[in-house]
């Protein structure tokens, strides 16, 4: 039966009908919801890892040991997962091995806009890349066919707006892939030297040989129409061109790396002109040049962002693109009303901290009025950086410096830096805000929640307890709601010689089951002072009139509004205490 | 073919008009895409759902000056998004304000005079108040229903269609609100 079915879960449904018997990621927009999908499908063995590094180690293992696996991520996980990935390259599989990674053109969720193509040309591993469900799902199986075919990993490459869109999908019954046999094969599986010299051959070979077979691939389609101009494109691009330039004859790339030269060639010889329409970084354009074959990319379409139907047209047919209203007040993403990262915010900028801080929410508090952000790098950055400002200006300096991190990015990559701090005779002050979530993403589980995907109860990681093991003398918590608990500690704390931890403790608000009281204003007591909305709190706002109103409905009852108050005149509603 | 854009803030559930109009595809037999925002612009930014009917469809995302109707279920969000409008098409507003953080820190004003700022642009423009009617459906979460009502009416599908549709969609147990909803909306 046809389902209308978002991208992200079409590629879960693929994994499935695939016999998939290992599924692990770490969250990230715009990947999250394949591995949440994949959590409901109970034949499959499904994990959050604390990383993408360790996600993609765990998939590389049950994959050695014979059961298909798949490793999900976004672009910039990769990264965190590099150092796995180019030597499994080397090793190459033993049932199939598919690492999905998704890319944020345009950058609706992320810090970079990184065109993960590079990794695989890096790697010299084929990539895929589907252009709508249907495709994802068909292209997902394929790619453990292919795993397992040329005994290489395979990457599929997806992009925010084919993950995030939902299209036409037929479902299929899942395919029973027995356990393969293990059999210990030191030259393939374990790369020392003189083993991966001999694999780095192999590598090399096998690429030469898929990108001979691509040639012969029914993913790279040609389809002749006009012969003024031929288009070459790949992913949800392709479906932009086909709507832009209905006339124009099109080479359709479902395999992103290696590509088909041959086709190209014959392909780039029945039409007058050769254009490439690709988002991000001129891959095919460079390759194609290299290959000797005209053809305009960069010179047309831009580097960064997206393409779409009307860029297009703009760009060949000189169609105007009607514009946006840029007069308009902007709307940011906030914290939530009763967000616990907000009263902490409010205090580093009240203090004239420098904040280093990571990925999470919690970037949120470098938008006015919290203001209190200086730096945001990527995952688990704030320590390292917050040492690297005391190594650089000394103690004075580490005084004034604070690193930010929040409970699941910790756990991702922030303990390092702990345990660099102190080894190295550091000074850093680290707040971890620990709202028990991995929020951004969508509230999933971690290591420090104490439970997993399936929200099995397991082993809950102890915060403090990990502190200490690395050698903080002084771990210490806070309620994140108490302001003033917070400047006091976190004084203290500054002015000790050595590294300290603060651990600001509450849920985060979407999750919290407890039901608080809302506050109100009480008008008579109001002067209008505006202190409560130096917070930044979405259910605070001022009229036209001056008058500051706070919405009961939107507000969750957190309180750091009213510790903001000098004259007394927030209350919670009904008078209660 | 209908190119439907939804807008609003994040948070205030624009995704069950999304899974009602798939729905709607389904049973008519024709082709659909819808597109969403995840991630980060949720918290209370500005977001955006992109649907798309048709025999056949290729880009997910409706051109600017391309949609037929757009449904705003906040007032400035309809004015930041009508540029996707084409020239004779249909804006539904829900008569709300929600204040974006430079409003609120006093940076900038909330645009006055909304609906006066539009009308010169030869949009057909419909105004509901998407709350009251919720409210007095008895249940004040019905409000994106409501608009669903309101969309179905003017964009021209039979009322017969979308209430299958939503039939579709909803628990049955709150079906019988969200169809009270939809009558409202397309007599609105």
């Amino acid at each position: 039966m046809k389902k209308i079915m978002l991208g992200n879960l079409a590629i879960a449904r693929g994994a499935y009908e695939a016999g998939v018997t290992v599924s692990t990621a770490y969250p990230g927009t715009p990947s999250t919801e394949i591995t949440e999908a994949l959590a409901d499908y109970k034949d499959i063995y499904v994990e959050w890892s604390p990383n993408e590094k360790v996600a993609l180690e765990v998939a590389i293992g049950s994959s050695i040991a014979g059961a298909r696996s798949i490793c999900c991520m976004k672009h910039v996980g990769v990264n965190v997962a590099a150092d796995p990935l180019f030597t499994v390259a080397y090793t190459g599989v033993n049932a199939g091995l598919v690492l999905v990674v998704a890319d944020d053109p345009g950058m609706h969720s992320s810090q970079n806009e990184q065109d993960s193509r590079f990794y695989a040309m890096a790697n010299s591993i084929p990539m895929l890349e589907p252009t709508d469900s249907q495709e994802a799902k068909d292209m997902i199986k394929l790619a453990f066919d292919m795993s397992e075919k040329y005994d290489t990993p395979v990457m599929v490459r997806t992009t925010t707006r084919l993950s995030h869109s939902q299209t036409f999908v037929e479902n299929s019954d899942r395919v029973n892939v027995p356990i393969k046999e293990y059999k210990k094969d030191v030259a393939k599986y374990a790369m020392m030297p003189a083993m991966a010299k001999k694999r780095h051959v192999v590598v090399e070979a096998r690429i030469n040989q898929i990108a001979k077979d691509a040639n012969d691939m029914d993913i790279n389609k040609i389809i002749i129409k006009n012969k003024k101009i031929g288009i070459i494109c790949s992913g949800v691009s392709s479906q932009y061109v086909e709507e832009a330039m209905p006339e124009a004859s099109i080479l359709k790339l479902g395999m992103v790396f290696p590509i088909p030269m041959d086709m190209i060639k014959n392909f780039a010889s029945q039409v007058d002109e050769l254009i490439i329409a690709e988002e991000l970084e001129p891959i095919f354009e460079r390759e194609i040049k290299a290959a000797g074959i005209a053809c305009k990319g960069k010179e047309i379409f831009s580097i960064q962002g997206e393409l779409s139907v009307a860029i297009i047209r703009n760009k060949l047919l000189d169609e105007p693109i009607p514009e946006a209203d840029n007069s308009l007040p902007i709307r940011p993403p906030v914290l939530c009303a009763g967000c616990p990262h907000r009263g902490v915010f409010y205090v580093l900028n009240k203090m004239k901290l420098m904040v280093t801080a990571d990925i999470g929410c919690y970037t949120l508090g470098a938008i006015a009025p919290l203001n209190a952000v200086d730096t945001v790098i990527c995952m688990g950055a704030s320590i390292g950086m917050s040492h690297g400002v005391d190594k650089a200006l000394g103690r004075d300096a580490s005084r004034k410096t604070v690193a930010v991190i929040g409970d699941s990015t910790f756990v991702h990559s922030g303990i390092t830096g702990v345990i660099n701090s102190v080894y190295n005779q550091g000074s850093s002050t680290i707040i971890i805000l620990d709202n028990s979530t991995t929020g951004m993403t969508g509230q999933q589980n971690n290591p420090s929640t104490g439970r997993t995907i399936r929200d099995q109860v397991t082993h809950q990681l102890d915060l403090e307890a990990m502190c200490k093991a690395c050698g903080v003398k002084s771990v210490r918590t806070v309620d994140a709601y108490d302001m003033h608990a917070v400047e006091s500690m976190l004084k203290e704390e500054l002015d000790r010689d050595e590294v300290s931890v603060i651990i600001a403790r509450r849920p985060c608000i979407l999750l919290t089951k407890e039901v608080r009281i809302p506050y109100e204003i009480d008008q008579d007591k109001c002067i209008k002072c505006r202190a409560c909305m130096k917070v930044g709190c979405p259910s605070i706002s001022r009229g036209l009139d001056g008058k500051i109103t706070l919405n009961p409905s939107q507000c969750n009852g957190c309180g750091v509004c009213a510790q903001m108050c000098k004259f007394d005149s927030i209350k919670l509603v009904g008078g209660a205490k | 073919m209908t190119n439907i854009l939804i807008v609003g803030v994040g948070g205030q559930g624009t995704l069950l008009a999304s899974r009602v109009l798939g729905n709607y595809a389904i049973n008519r037999g024709l082709d659909c895409k819808l597109s969403e925002v995840h991630g980060m612009s949720q918290r209370g930014g500005s977001v955006v759902t992109h649907v798309r009917i048709g025999e056949k469809i290729f880009s997910p995302i409706i051109r600017e000056g391309d949609a037929d109707i757009i449904i705003a279920f906040e007032k400035l969000e309809a004015l930041r998004w009508r540029h996707y409008l084409k020239k004779d098409g249909i804006l539904v507003i829900n008569d709300q304000e929600i204040m974006p953080m430079p409003v609120i820190v006093g940076a900038m004003p909330y645009p006055v005079e909304v609906f006066e700022q539009i009308k010169p642009e030869g949009i057909n423009l419909l105004v509901i108040n998407a709350g009251e009617m919720a409210k007095e459906c008895g249940n004040i979460k019905v409000a994106n229903t409501i608009m669903i009502g309101a969309l179905a009416k003017n964009i021209g599908f039979d009322k017969k269609d979308i209430v299958e549709a939503v039939t579709n969609t909803v628990p049955a147990k709150l079906l019988e609100v969200n169809l009270l909803a939809i009558d409202k909306g397309f007599n609105a």
